[in-house]
């Protein structure tokens, strides 16, 4: 195993053993191979630099190429957006490791040797962030090679397999060129993929979200800290932030907008369709910190004198969020709030049975002027999982999920 | 049933109802908007007026009165235009700068760099507690029991808090420093003449007040208070919509900071140097001398406004040299971690509390020594420090518009110049005392 510290500053000779520069880079491209070097540059002091295609190395050892033609079958470099430069893209740069779910800065990339005729390919690996590669960096030059293969036996080693290094780049124009999709972030809980995106700056937390697609986008802005919500819809085109946004349920779309500037989230409304945006700014109305702001416009209810299957059918026809679905609101016939049935209730109930005899006593639900104190306190009282909230006709007009609540706690705390 | 007629009827009521929630939430976002920013710049910039620097000032008024006071103009305006490059530098690319200039310079010379940090701020937190020793001795509290539970309560609170409840405690802290105003005006001293000597210079050519000018310089403007402050915006999300707000926080810090200087040089200026007590130490000496020419109050005041520096230094040194390191090196930092998740972080930090608070448990520390180191290291990590940080705010790729202008570049250059030479003197004349009534060898 090579590593790039080793070879970078290393000396260049040609096939008739004539010294052509120093090694100043190693440049992978991402769009033909994800990890073989495929260019070497060879600095030459004040003359033009050179590069060495892959094929025209013929042996390589710390420090140390020799390639296996003359000088003058090189090329001379000029600069090339699809190429991934190791010293200048990845060494001492952040990146996202999408096994371990963190951001994490690059010490050392190790190499591996492939021979076949003639040649030697050399592969990317793997990306060294502990000690090892730190010493490697530190001790490069000046220690002999020997005393620093010896003491990095003595180091804990901290790799991340090459598959799962996921570079960060904010350009959006070379991250197509590079080939950086983000597929593993899409796939990542969207809790983690914020915790990840609070870790960077401002301008690569935008470029992952404007690679993402709108539903894993929307997902991630709505766990991630409200000061980056805002700063990223902020910086984006009404358009755009729509098409997010609308993704959202509608109490997290209300809670983003509502730290937007009015004029901003004026902007962004108007985007989006019309059911959507009239829950939005129904829910805006409310204060944050009361019933009102908490609660969610969208939540399934029944008339009370509906069957099981009745009800098992509805929901299956439905676009129903089954992650969070945990209970059914009963209405009456003047559609006035008669209760609450729970979901595994409704599992295991015969299915000619009627909701009416489902129902979970007692009977419990707020107003939307309700502070969160309140709130909490009938969560905290009745164990409940959710809760609803009724206008002053006693129809239900949201609900207010268990995890909302848990959120603001944690916030409060 | 379905969705719309829900969604009608909430309408409805919206209408009944219209707006109450709205037009609070409205104010109250402007009232936060500044709120929100203010914080990094007037904590770095009052975490400055530290023990280190209290002695100094102290020293400043004792040996020569108003004398030095009309450095405080220029050095309000050094001290803001290099923070500023910093709050920048955070707010517009969302990094540390020791994760920039890692970035930027690669591996090595961020090691060494973060290597000497280590030494000097271990030094200035050894410093700090010397402050804790000092000001304690005059409450009669004997600095076996003080520095102790000083150590602790500093390692406690960051800890146990989040950042924003940490910040507030700090925020406190500053309001503080209010003591040495109070102290000030204890002191009785001649304003009109106080006034004059600020705004008129008056240059001396001898040894001594050019040693005593360099070493106010020196201890206003210390390196460490860049990397806390950058980070601290960063810390805060500070973005660049805000950036107006975070240059308003540094522009208040850094004026509060001067302020508070001006108010210790003119209150020992119009006692201690008046009657010809001149030759002080450090500023526990000075808080003792206090006390028989303006009053127990004006004694105890300037005392408890050194504590407070002290233990409010204490606290942010360690907190923020470990983070530089941590971030530099690509260890896990941070409070919001794990002591399991982070152990190099939090040892690191207990580690420079622990040893900063012993060294000072040594009988018969040489207190006044330790000070005077830690500012010499302070003067020789500087410069470089600063110039890392020009070359990075003139990098109009990291930095796009907000990259250093032309006049800010001049000023921050003939800066940066400056201190190098100031500084230069200073290690220079710690290194070789000078033979005159110098200040910075024991008298």
């Amino acid at each position: 195993m090579l590593h790039a510290t080793e070879l970078l500053g290393g000396e260049a000779y040609d096939s008739a053993g004539n010294f052509v520069g120093r090694v100043t880079e190693l440049f992978l491209e991402p769009a033909d191979q994800p990890n073989r070097v495929a260019r070497v540059l060879l600095g030459r002091g004040r003359y033009l630099p050179l590069v060495a295609r892959h094929d025209h190395i013929g042996f390589v050892a710390p420090g140390v190429i020799k390639l296996n033609v003359e000088e003058k079958a090189l090329d001379y470099y000029g600069p090339n957006e699809s190429w991934l430069a190791v010293g200048k893209d990845l060494l001492d740069q952040q990146i996202i490791d999408t096994s371990g779910r963190k951001v994490v800065r690059v010490n050392d990339i190790d190499l591996e040797e492939q021979r076949t005729d003639g040649t030697v390919e050399l592969r990317v690996t793997q990306v060294d962030v502990g000690l090892t590669g730190a010493a490697r960096r530190l001790l490069q030059g000046l220690a002999s090679p020997g005393l620093i293969r010896r003491l990095q036996h003595k180091l804990p080693t901290r790799v991340i397999r090459w598959e799962f290094v996921n570079l960060i780049e904010p350009d959006p124009l070379r991250r197509v060129k590079l080939r950086i999709t983000n597929q593993q972030l899409a796939r990542m809980h969207p809790a983690d993929l914020a915790d990840i995106m609070e870790e960077l700056s401002t301008a690569e937390r935008q470029g992952i979200i404007a690679s993402l697609d709108e539903e894993t986008a929307a997902e991630a802005l709505a766990e991630l800290d409200k000061r980056f919500t805002k700063e990223i819809v902020e910086t984006m085109t009404p358009e755009k932030a729509a098409d997010i946004i609308e993704e959202m349920d509608p109490d997290q779309a209300a809670d983003v907008l509502a730290d937007l500037a009015p004029e901003t989230s004026q902007e962004v409304l108007e985007e989006m369709p019309g059911n959507e945006a009239r829950d939005v700014r129904a829910l805006l109305q409310f204060e944050g910190d009361t019933a009102g702001g908490m609660m969610n416009t969208e939540f399934v209810y029944v008339g009370e004198t509906a069957r099981r299957d009745e009800v098992v059918n509805w929901i299956r026809s439905r676009d129903v969020n089954l992650e969070s679905l945990d209970s059914v609101f009963l209405v009456n016939g003047e559609a006035r709030f008669a209760g609450v049935v729970a979901v595994g209730r409704l599992l295991l109930a015969d299915p000619e049975q009627q909701m009416v005899e489902l129902k979970s006593d007692p009977l419990v639900s707020v107003r939307p002027d309700a502070n969160e104190k309140e709130v909490f306190d009938l969560f905290d009282k009745y164990n409940l999982r959710s809760l609803s909230v009724l206008d002053e006709n006693s129809r239900p007009i949201g609900s207010i999920a268990v995890d909302d609540v848990i959120t603001r706690m944690h916030q409060e705390r | 049933m379905n969705r719309t007629s829900i969604t009608e009827r909430t309408e409805a009521w919206r209408e009944r109802v219209s707006g109450w929630g709205k037009r609070t939430r409205m104010t109250r976002r402007r009232l936060l908007l500044f709120l929100a920013v203010i914080g990094p710049g007037v904590i770095t910039s009052n975490v400055d007026n530290d023990a280190g620097g209290i002695s100094v000032y102290s020293q400043a008024g004792a040996q020569f009165g108003y004398m030095l006071l009309w450095s405080i103009i220029p050095m309000t305006i050094a001290l803001y235009v290099t923070e500023e490059m910093c709050a920048r530098m955070g707010v517009i690319t969302g990094k540390g700068l020791s994760d920039l200039i890692r970035e930027e310079f690669g591996f090595r010379p961020t090691f060494f760099l973060i290597l000497a940090g280590l030494v000097v701020d271990m030094g200035n937190v050894a410093a700090e507690f010397a402050g804790v020793a000092a000001s304690s001795q005059i409450f009669h509290v004997s600095k076996y029991i003080s520095v102790p539970i000083a150590a602790i309560v500093v390692w406690v609170l960051v800890l146990r808090g989040t950042y924003r409840q940490v910040e507030k405690v700090f925020l406190v802290a500053c309001v503080f420093y209010a003591a040495y105003v109070f102290s000030a005006f204890l002191a009785h001293p001649n304003w009109l003449q106080a006034a004059k000597y600020t705004v008129i210079p008056s240059m001396h050519l001898n040894a001594g007040y050019l040693l005593m000018l360099t070493a106010l310089v020196g201890t206003t403007i210390a390196p460490w208070q860049f990397f806390y402050m950058q980070a601290a915006f960063v810390e805060k999300r500070v973005g660049k919509k805000q950036y107006p707000q975070a240059r308003a926080d540094v522009m208040i810090g850094s004026i509060s900071c001067m302020v508070v200087v001006f108010f210790i040089i003119v209150c020992t200026g119009a006692t201690l140097y008046v009657h010809g007590h001149r030759n002080i130490v450090d500023a526990g000496e000075a808080a003792q001398a206090l006390v028989p020419l303006a009053g127990r109050w004006a004694g105890l005041l300037f005392a408890f406004g050194l504590l407070n520096a002290s233990l409010f230094a204490a606290s942010i040194l360690p907190l923020s040299t470990a983070h530089v390191i941590c971030e530099g090196m690509g260890f896990e930092a941070g409070i919001d971690h794990k002591f399991q998740e982070a152990p190099i972080f939090y040892g690191l930090y207990t580690g420079m509390i622990v040893v900063g608070a012993a060294v000072i448990l040594i009988p018969n520390a040489p207190l006044e020594k330790i000070l005077i180191l830690s500012q010499v290291a302070n003067g020789i990590w500087l410069p470089i420090v600063l110039v890392f940080m020009l070359l990075l705010a003139n990098r109009r790729d990291l930095m796009g518009e907000f990259v250093n202008s032309h006049t800010f570049n001049v000023v921050a250059w003939v800066t940066t110049v400056a201190m190098i030479a100031l500084t230069l003197i200073l290690v220079y004349t710690a290194i070789f005392p000078v033979p005159m009534p110098a200040i910075l060898s024991s008298p």
